[in-house]
């Protein structure tokens, strides 16, 4: 995995965690790998995995069980609700573009529509 | 929490020029450390201090509990900054001291690493290319299950495709209770895997902190507050 050396690394791992669960590269109820293959992995210190972990089951993506380790959430809910909040975010992102090169909603808009149809031929 | 090194005040003078400057940190297990600072800044005379080569510094260091000597030799695996082998020696010469002077060397680890690096130990070390020798060094340091594991510049002389070889081996190799401080002036290539950096310059620590806080703080990376510091 490409980090960005400017973001705190844990916040981009959670993004990572986030986009395989919301796109279903990860089954949800799953077991997560340990720490330590996670960093090798990603090639990053232990503490900054752990940290992410440690958030990502802050937030409830992730449960952690004493003894058998962490596992992927599977409430459904939750998942809807992250993967609305993800969308959200790419709206806004694409919105805030797209005033910046000058469109009015109204130009938005039509551009979405021509795109989508054109999509669908 | 618990401190497996203490680092308190350490000054150390070449005649009227100091090279460290009451430099002072406390170490704990499970660190990797970065120690970061231009030639000159320090780096390698505060390493062979914890190493026992250099004696007359004034200030207290502490490691396992102990002042440096016996104790603290057997508790650290340290990787100089130029490899100290003689040219006519084997790699199996220096295997052989190892398994004989340290009893935490774990010689099937070092002999997969050597597999893995591609060095064949047989060979002499005037055979060998430098990054060969780093390489080797390195197999042998990772492969003693000491409690501090200190490494100084252990990248410098090899190639990129060597340094991810590298750098993956010290995080595999690496425990939880171990901790690992390592200079380095190629900080791009190694911040991901530290999680504390010391920034040393003119012998004084300028900074020290949590390389994850370092990011969030100031929207940058290791490696660009460094070159603004030491422009």
């Amino acid at each position: 995995m490409n980090f960005d050396p400017n973001i705190p690394i844990y916040l981009q791992i959670m993004d990572e965690f986030k986009k395989n669960i919301v796109s279903n590269n990860f089954t949800l109820g799953s077991k997560v790998k340990s720490v330590r293959d996670l960093a090798i992995e990603y090639g990053v210190n232990p503490n900054t995995v752990q940290r992410a972990l440690s958030e990502l089951e802050r937030e409830g993506l992730l449960r952690s069980e004493r003894t058998s380790g962490r596992y992927i959430s599977d409430d459904e809910e939750l998942i809807k609700k992250l993967k609305v909040e993800q969308a959200t975010a790419i709206v806004d992102r694409f919105i805030s573009d797209m005033r910046a090169l000058g469109f009015t909603n109204k130009m938005i808009m039509e551009t979405i529509e021509k795109s989508i149809q054109k999509d669908e031929d | 929490m618990e401190v497996i090194a203490k680092i308190d005040n350490v000054t150390k003078s070449y005649g009227k020029k100091e090279a460290l400057s009451n430099v002072t940190f406390d170490v704990h297990p499970g660190e990797i450390i970065g120690l970061l600072g231009p030639n000159g800044s320090g780096k390698t005379t505060l390493i062979k201090i914890l190493n026992s080569l250099i004696a007359d510094y004034s200030g207290n260091i502490e490691i396992d509990g102990h002042s440096i000597g016996v104790h603290s030799k057997s508790v650290i695996s340290y990787l100089p900054d130029e490899p100290y082998f003689e040219g006519w020696q084997k790699g199996t010469d220096v295997l052989e001291i190892f398994i004989d002077m340290y009893k935490d060397f774990d010689y099937d680890r070092c002999i997969r690493l050597l597999e893995r690096f591609q060095i064949d130990p047989v060979m002499r070390f005037k055979e060998m290319s430098k990054g060969m020798k780093e390489k080797f060094l390195l197999a042998l340091v990772m492969s003693r299950n000491a409690k501090v594991i200190i490494l100084d510049e252990p990248i410098g002389g090899v190639d990129p495709a060597a340094r991810e070889i590298i750098l993956d081996t010290i995080l595999e190799n690496y425990s939880e209770e171990q901790t690992i401080i390592m200079s380095t002036h190629l900080i791009a290539d190694i911040e991901r895997i530290f999680n504390r950096v010391i920034f040393l310059k003119e012998g004084s620590v300028v900074l020290d902190d949590d390389v994850e806080s370092i990011r969030m703080q100031t929207g940058k990376s290791i490696d660009e507050l460094f070159r603004e510091e030491f422009r």
